[in-house]
């Protein structure tokens, strides 16, 4: 299968902090890829330059044969990634369809068609009872929720989730677990996920990616990269061993 | 467009917008020209109001100085109608096509270099306070001395001249802020406006989602000022004159901002409820302040400041909103949901 | 022209655009503070103004002598404003504090409309007319002593936020609010008092003002909007910004006049400010970031 998704010798500096120091992977068509590392590791950093919020000091980013790195946020989203954001940021007043509706615009010009569209999407989201409330009045793993609900609207190739499972209990992330894992297998929809979670990655991710301090400390199958000694060394043995 | 237009309206809704539009329109006919005047003024904060919510309840971008579109739509129309000889609805044209571009250059320079929030507010008043002292100095348009339209007795009323009685004037007006309330009720329920909310409410978040955030702020800021420049054109031919400190004064923005935050801000009937309330407030302040004999320059303004004071501070959101709710109008968050939805 | 035209218009333009900018320094504290937009800034400066009037036409009280106590009126109307009216309104959004501080200053401009009519006052001390002459420039007596006073408070203001310990506070909730409630500082009050510290500026600023112009009710928004560009131009949060701002805006309106006509010269000044949010919008000494 081809790559979806190709980083080459990606680099951004902050001030003179290297944030992401010559990161490369690549994401199949159709895989579900996790970026794991402790915190400050530059993962979000990642997400952010592949994203469009901030463009790379180096390096390349390919996504369906095209490259993307410097383009603006609104652009890469239409070329059919979509995103969530760590710390989740709905639309405060608009109600939960409206977040909803605001995605599904961008396929849909249609207002009548895109309803139907964030109807579809909030059901298979479980947000469906909810859709008439106002997003400020929601629970945090419902914010998630509605976040992932949102970015899936815009119809994306590839989703990029941003620790959709903190803060959520073990059930919570079991059911968002089942989403992803149905939305994958159903639409072959591509799915980068950075996670502390470690339940999460091991249950749905492929192959998983390890940063720290900025750097690919290693890449592989998740079972195998959990007990290569660097990867114990940079996290001291705690999260990852559970 | 009809979709957009009508879809949702609640029948009492309908039932209450019917009702109030016959009253308006007879209402010529049984209330004195005193108080045709009030309505007149009161139509025209009402459809400048709206036309400034779209920039702000609609997309966010708070906007000080609405005066300088007013001003270039007035100026415009009038200059062509004194000079030229054209006719104020070309006029309207040309006062719609300034104001425009002056609205696409503020709205560029801002939005181009990422200026925001408090910034953008002052930008605005800046450009308006720019404009004020420079028709001072224009001396083909009157300068500072004014410009004056031809005023004669009008026996008829000449509507493609806008010569004529005050009754003209209140009809057009009347049909102005009813055009007003359907272009931006199909503003706010289009995809621009679903796009304009996420902006107001989060400009990244609304990115991130392919929105192109400049180009809609765009929109909002041009639309917005078209359509105020049109309620300048129908001030400088009801007002006959023009003075640049008088148009373009920082105070005209206020009170045309006034009226959506005391009625509700970001809502469709706000503007018009806010224009109502704070003209009959300062109109019969008037009255009530000579009755007292308290008509030293000033009194009304100190009370019309007092009650500003009050209802930002007992009704943060406006008069609207808890009315509209209580009679079951208040626009469902889930609007535009399919009607062959099944539970 | 001859040179020293220029010179002299240049020099009392500085020692004007000081003044300017301890007013202009006031609205930078509170907004680098409170995040408030005082849309009442001029007004209060007007009220300065009147007191200043009054204390010379029926008391002859000399304006710079008022200065102090003027200061601490309008420091004590600036703590009970905050403390009372606009602190509820930190979390409102930005037109709801603009409503709220264009009522107050609609009400202050109509009482002063009320209790001192609409024609102009002004003071005429005795050294009024009063020149030094410095290597043949010429340099006004009122703009020199007002220019310098303007400098003296600037001064103690800068040291008071760099040394003392409720200067000290209140940067701290300037710079991270939330970190400030934590360590358990008394944000409302700070706040307050930094309103206050910002009145008074205010304060000082009119009644040196008052030597230099006269007073109409109506000055109020010209000057609100006239401290906005001069904050915006030197940097907001920046206290020597300010002060750089004033000194501009000062030299920019004095050319203005000279060049051109003085009732254009406001107009320049817009056009600084619009330059400026252009092409350096956080102003000429202001952070980098936004």
């Amino acid at each position: 299968m081809s790559a979806l998704l190709e980083i080459k010798g990606l680099s951004k500096n902050f001030r003179g902090l290297k944030a992401v120091q010559n990161v490369s992977f690549d994401v199949t068509q159709g895989e579900i890829y996790a970026v794991i590392g402790p915190n400050g590791a530059g993962k979000t950093t990642l997400f952010n330059m592949i994203a469009g919020a901030y463009a790379p000091n180096d390096g390349t980013i390919i996504f369906a044969g095209e490259r993307i790195e410097g383009l603006p946020p609104d652009a890469v989203c239409r070329r059919g990634i979509g995103r969530t954001f760590q710390i989740v940021r709905p639309f405060p007043a608009l109600s939960v369809h409206d977040n909803v509706m605001v995605g599904a615009l961008l396929r849909e010009p249609d207002t009548s068609r895109a309803s139907v569209r964030a109807h579809e999407i909030l059901r298979l989201l479980g947000l469906h009872d909810k859709r008439d409330m106002i997003a400020s009045s929601l629970t945090l793993p419902d914010r998630k929720r509605l976040e992932v609900a949102r970015a899936l609207a815009t119809d994306p190739k590839l989703l990029l989730l941003d620790e959709v499972m903190a803060g959520l209990r073990p059930t919570e992330t079991d059911v968002m677990v089942d989403i992803l894992r149905d939305l994958n297998r159903t639409s072959g929809l591509t799915i980068v996920l950075i996670e502390h979670v470690m339940r999460a990655v091991m249950a749905l991710a492929g192959r998983v990616l390890v940063l720290h301090h900025g750097e690919a400390i290693a890449q592989g199958e998740p079972a195998a990269v959990v007990r290569d000694p660097a990867v114990i060394k940079s996290y001291l043995g705690t999260e990852v061993v559970g | 467009m009809k979709k957009l237009l009508i879809d949702g309206v609640p029948g009492h809704g309908w039932l209450m917008l019917a009702v109030t539009t016959a009253l308006l329109l007879a209402a010529p006919l049984f209330v004195n020209d005193y108080l045709i005047t009030v309505l007149i003024l009161i139509f025209y904060f009402a459809y400048a109001g709206q036309a400034w919510n779209i920039m702000m309840g609609f997309a966010g971008q708070l906007s000080l100085g609405h005066a300088l579109y007013v001003g270039l739509g007035a100026y415009a129309a009038a200059g062509l109608y004194v000079h030229f000889g054209v006719g104020p609805w070309i006029g309207m044209g040309a006062a719609i096509i300034i104001s425009g571009v002056v609205a696409v250059i503020l709205g560029y320079l801002a939005f181009r270099f990422g200026v925001g929030g408090v910034y953008f507010a002052i930008l605005t008043i800046a450009f308006a306070e720019f404009a004020r002292i420079g028709f001072d100095h224009i001396k083909f348009l009157g300068a500072s001395s004014g410009l004056f339209l031809p005023v004669k007795q009008y026996v008829s009323n000449d509507l493609w001249s806008l010569r004529g009685k005050p009754v003209m004037f209140y009809y057009l007006m009347l049909v102005l802020m009813l055009v007003a309330l359907g272009i931006c009720r199909m503003l706010l329920r289009s995809r621009l406006g679903y796009y304009w909310r996420a902006i107001r409410e989060d400009e990244q978040a609304a990115q991130s989602l392919g929105i192109d955030v400049f180009r809609c702020k765009m929109y909002a800021v041009v639309i917005s000022a078209a359509m105020t420049s049109v309620a300048g054109v129908f001030f400088a031919f009801y007002y006959n004159n023009l003075f640049p400190e008088q148009v373009f004064h920082i105070s005209r923005s206020i009170e045309i901002i006034l009226g959506p935050i005391i009625g509700g801000i970001g809502t469709l009937v706000g503007p018009i409820v806010g224009a109502f309330v704070l003209t009959i407030f300062s109109e019969g302040m008037t009255e009530l302040l000579e009755v007292f004999k308290l008509t030293s320059p000033g009194a009304k303004q100190v009370f019309y400041g007092i009650a500003l004071l009050v209802v930002i501070l007992l009704m943060p959101h406006g008069i609207w909103p808890p009315i509209a709710r209580a009679l079951g109008l208040a626009e469902k968050s889930g609007e535009g949901k399919p009607t062959d939805e099944k539970p | 022209m001859p040179l020293e035209t220029y010179i002299n218009v240049i020099i009392g333009g500085v020692l004007t655009g000081l003044v300017y900018g301890l007013m202009a320094l006031g609205l930078s504290i509170i907004f680098g503070v409170v995040r408030i937009v005082n849309f009442a800034h001029g007004e209060m400066m007007t009220i300065a103004m009147y007191v200043a009037v009054v204390a010379f036409s029926q008391f002859h009280l000399d304006p710079l002598l008022m200065m102090v106590p003027i200061a601490a009126a309008l420091f004590a109307l600036g703590y009970v404003m905050q403390a009372g009216l606009i602190n509820p309104f930190i979390n409102r959004p930005e037109h709801s504090q603009f409503i709220l501080l264009v009522a107050v200053a609609l009400i202050m401009v109509n009482l002063l409309l009320i209790i001192f009519g609409p024609d102009a006052q002004s003071v005429q001390t005795s050294y009024s007319l009063d020149s030094y002459e410095i290597a043949g420039v010429i340099i006004d007596a009122t703009k020199a002593y007002t220019g310098a006073a303007a400098v003296v408070l600037s001064a103690a203001l800068f040291a008071f936020f760099q040394m003392s310990r409720t200067g000290q506070s209140i940067r701290a909730c300037a710079d991270n609010y939330t970190g400030a409630l934590v360590v358990g500082l008394n944000v409302k009050h700070l706040y307050a008092l930094t309103f206050g510290i910002g009145a008074a500026c205010v304060g000082a600023a009119g009644s040196m003002l008052v030597l230099l112009i006269d007073v109409t009710p109506a000055l109020g928004p010209g000057y609100t909007l006239l401290a906005f560009i001069i904050v915006i131009t030197g940097g907001l949060g920046s206290m020597p910004g300010a002060l750089l701002g004033g000194v501009l805006i000062g030299v920019t309106e004095a050319m203005a006049g000279l060049l051109f006509t003085p009732s254009a010269k406001s107009m320049f000044s817009f056009a600084l400010l619009v330059i400026v949010l252009l092409f350096r919008p956080q102003g000429i000494l202001g952070k980098a970031t936004r």
